[in-house]
């Protein structure tokens, strides 16, 4: 049974995979698109047709509509759209893992752009793993896929302007916000400034950002800054947050702690893929290592979107469609003046939205104390419920880069594979060790990235024709 | 060739079970080991493997060193001292390959009367109501197996740590992330490697999968093969099984932590890169373990695959290791090319060598595994060509 094939297979129909799916398809490329949601989307604009049906798109925000305009073209365009599509692998070599209701399936593409967007940045604080918490885009997406708003008193925590947005989507909703708390300190956000002439020429996106922050305070929202160790109380559900600030223990009730730090791209696949991966200083995490049409060191491979590193929805379109190009011409459909042609206007567009960059990056930084947990209890890989203790004594033992760590804690083991602990791990032992993130590096991400039913692999359409043999001798 | 003495320096290129072993034994005889290892120490099939502690359908060359490791996996302690719990070795549960037809049972039945023949008692037949007492999780058509009651299995990437970890309590080093580049014997040993050149009376060959490597750089030419056997693991299952299973008519090996995952092998082939020092599986491979436990144990049908990997490991044609000197160079031994069952031996083999190497001789038979055995006149290659 032979494989399915393509010219060019684009993992998640968020912003960048929608676009670069649009232009490789206008651009004559046999184009699949695999995403692992039901309707095109990605976490930005999750569910988006629905929500423009039913006209509830205005409670989240004018600027959602470009997901109505990505999602019809997409749908219109000659790419072929496979929703309900779990990708668990994305071999260098162009083999994909997926697996949908049909089952697990290969299938080969002569060049692969992930598109899988980003992650939440784990927040590992004391109490993080309790019931009644979560993180802040784990309460938007219920939201947006379901509608469901949380009836109990809400306390949101940490950095990153997601906090605002989602605290103003809930209210707007009916929800009580018991308090927002902010760990960015307010020096922090005078350093900031300094990017700001850059940054207004961002014009749009600023504007947003400072508008969230107004409307929480015309929503009488309790806004605190500066918070440092944050800490989850109650006995198996959070009943309440404490925190210093202002020079002193606070503490405020919740029945839901919503946690957030930013995001970080989902690097899951291109690790497993063996792509070059570099610590991003200012973004405080692991990006691949791409060219500016976002091409990594595997030759068949490109990451695009906020996988590649964190630029928002909106620069996520010209980086897609800037890959969609070069794939393009490396597949021989365009010459290389055509695609750079093309690539000017995508790059002016590109450099309009990055201007706010800096600034964001500055001013949202993750503060050390909310990444790098202190008290030895405190679980940092929740599926194998591995502490912070387990890990430092395994640090001494000769723990002392995170695959090491995993053999000797089972930390990173576990159904998420280490996506959740792997920015943890790294950390505690480069602290540990007074090594750089790059000198610790990562996990080594094995497939299945997402697991896979025992019964589909027995299943699984695709043979290993083409591939070296069994055994290798010289 | 014998009597290195007490204060020699001795260099062990590999730190994997083996090479470690081996460095601990020359260590307790006095000797000074340096462990080289290119990577980092186990990064390779010693971590990675299934774990079996396994006497079960041993090649009968091996059963008198798998018999013998068998009483050190019982007494890990005076090996280890306090670090012997670290292996997480569990013996007495027993290993059965399981028969689920007539035609999987002759073999077995055969295989026994061999072993009677040669005098080993440890395999004994089981028939259908013995199977089902032992893993009433197997499928009711399995008609009975063949069971080596005293295996188990242990956690092979803790049971290296704990190796490593007894090592360096008696003094062993460890140069890791250094790469043996060429072997120039003068009075001594010069080891050039990535990092510097370092100088010993004794040089100990545990190169695994790159064995042969090392070989060739003295001018010996051993069998270069090499594969990826891979695995796969499940997330937590509810306990349903304690032997190991493997199969006999099946490519399967298959065992319920005591964690709840379940973990499962058998001879699946992954894709080496060993020039990478990497290997891959292959799903559509992989296919076949699934179906095989599909088959074999019905809870299977509800269990999730989480992770997925292969180690590199040298193979020989014979399936058998090489263990013993060169034939080449002065003051050089081979242990490596163990075919994928190395992991139970991992307590003996470096044992033996220690004495060949100290005594001069060993106390169980290793003539089978004669380096020499692949070619009756060695070819000589230049050692100092690319």
């Amino acid at each position: 049974m032979s494989d399915e094939r393509h010219e060019l297979a684009i993992i998640g129909a968020g912003p960048a995979g929608m676009a670069a799916a649009i232009t490789a398809a206008e651009l004559g490329l046999d184009t699949v698109l695999l995403d692992e949601q039901g309707v095109p989307g990605g976490q930005i604009y999750r569910n988006i047709e629905a929500l423009d049906r039913d006209g509830s798109i205005g409670s989240l925000g004018e600027d959602y509509r470009r997901g109505v305009d990505l999602a019809r073209e997409l749908r219109a365009s000659r790419a072929s759209y496979r929703p309900w599509s779990t990708v668990w692998q994305a071999a260098p070599d162009g083999r994909i893992g997926v697996t949908s209701a049909q089952g697990a399936r290969m299938v080969r593409a002569q060049r692969i752009l992930l598109a899988t967007g980003a992650q939440e940045r784990p927040v590992p604080v004391p109490g993080w793993t309790r019931r009644g918490v979560m993180t802040v885009g784990a309460a938007q997406t219920l939201l947006k896929a379901s509608q469901l708003v949380p009836d109990v008193p809400v306390v949101l925590a940490g950095s990153g302007p997601l906090i605002y947005l989602v605290a103003i989507q809930l209210a707007r909703a009916g929800c009580t916000i018991a308090s927002i708390l902010i760990s960015t300190p307010g020096s922090r956000i005078a350093g900031a400034l300094t990017e700001l002439p850059r940054a207004l020429l961002a014009g749009r996106a600023l504007v947003k950002g400072i508008g969230w922050i107004n409307e929480v305070r015309r929503l009488g929202i309790p806004t605190t800054s500066g918070v440092a160790h944050l800490r989850i109380e109650g006995a198996e559900q959070a009943e309440a947050v404490s925190y210093d600030a202002d020079r002193k223990r606070q503490r405020v009730a919740a029945g839901l702690v919503l946690l957030h730090e930013g995001i970080i791209p989902n690097v899951q696949l291109s690790l497993a893929a063996r792509c070059r991966h570099v610590w991003d200083e200012s973004q405080v995490c692991w990006r691949p290592d791409t060219d500016q049409w976002g091409a990594t060191s595997q030759e068949r491979m490109a990451v695009v979107g906020d996988g590649a590193g964190i630029h928002g929805a909106q620069a996520a379109e010209p980086l897609g469609r800037l890959a969609a190009l070069d794939a393009a011409f490396r597949l021989g459909r365009i010459d290389r003046a055509e695609r750079d042609r093309r690539a000017a206007a995508e790059r002016a567009e590109l450099v309009r939205h990055d201007r706010i960059r800096p600034l964001l990056d500055r001013l949202f930084q993750p503060m050390p104390g909310m990444l790098l947990p202190d008290d030895p209890d405190t679980i940092v890989c929740r599926c194998e419920d591995v502490t912070l203790g387990a890990l430092r004594d395994a640090v001494k033992l000769g723990g002392n880069d995170p695959n090491r760590a995993k053999l000797l804690t089972r930390c990173g083991m576990g159904p998420c594979q280490g996506r959740m602990c792997g920015p943890t791990v790294a950390a505690v032992i480069a602290h540990e060790t007074g090594s750089s993130m790059q000198e610790v590096g990562t996990y080594r991400i094995r497939v299945p990235v997402r697991p896979v039913p025992l019964t589909a692999l027995a299943e699984l359409v695709g043979d290993d024709a083409g591939l070296p043999s069994a055994e290798a001798t010289l | 060739m014998s009597g290195m003495r007490a204060g020699s320096d001795a260099i062990v290129i590999g730190g994997g079970l083996h090479g470690t072993c081996t460095a601990i034994h020359l260590a307790l005889k006095g000797l000074r080991p340096l462990v080289i290892e290119k990577n980092t120490v186990g990064r390779h099939a010693s971590s990675v493997n299934a774990g079996g502690v396994r006497q079960l359908r041993r090649h009968p060359a091996e059963i008198p060193l798998s018999v013998a490791a068998m009483d050190r996996w019982f007494k890990l302690g005076e090996l280890l001292g306090t670090y012997a719990p670290m292996c997480e070795f569990v013996g007495n549960v027993g290993q059965i390959a399981v028969a689920e037809t007539g035609d999987d049972m002759r073999p077995l039945q055969a295989r026994v009367a061999e072993l009677h023949r040669l005098g080993w008692t440890h395999e004994e037949l089981i028939d259908r109501s013995e199977l089902r007492r032992l893993a009433p999780a197997l499928s009711e058509h399995c008609i009975g197996g063949l069971i080596c009651r005293r295996d188990g299995f242990a956690t092979p990437y803790l049971t290296m740590q704990a190796f490593r970890l007894r090592a360096v309590e008696l003094g062993v080093r460890f140069q890791e992330q250094t790469r043996v580049v060429a072997l120039e014997h003068g009075a001594r040993w010069n080891v050039k490697t990535s990092n510097g050149t370092f100088e010993s009376d004794v040089l100990v060959n545990c190169g695994g999968a790159w064995g042969w490597q090392a070989a060739e750089m003295v001018g010996e030419i051993l069998p270069r093969g090499y594969f990826a056997p891979s695995m796969m693991v499940t997330t937590r299952m509810p306990h349903f099984l304690d032997p190991v299973v493997i199969g006999t008519g099946r490519k399967l090996s298959f065992k319920q932590t005591d964690t709840g995952t379940v973990v499962i092998g058998g001879g699946i082939m992954g894709i080496p890169h060993l020039d990478q020092d990497i290997a891959d599986t292959v799903a559509e491979r992989l296919r076949v373990s699934a179906q095989s436990c599909a088959i074999l144990f019905p809870i299977m049908r509800r269990a999730i695959i989480v992770r997925t990997w292969a180690g590199l490991e040298a193979r020989m044609p014979d399936e058998i290791p090489v263990i013993g000197p060169s034939q080449t160079a002065p003051n050089m031994w081979h242990a490596f090319g163990f075919s994928g069952h190395g992991f139970q031996l991992s307590p003996i083999v470096g044992s033996l060598l220690a004495d060949l190497i100290v005594e001069g001789k060993s106390p169980l038979p290793i003539e089978a595994f004669r380096p020499g055995r692949f070619n009756e006149g060695p070819l000589r290659i230049d050692p100092t060509a690319a």
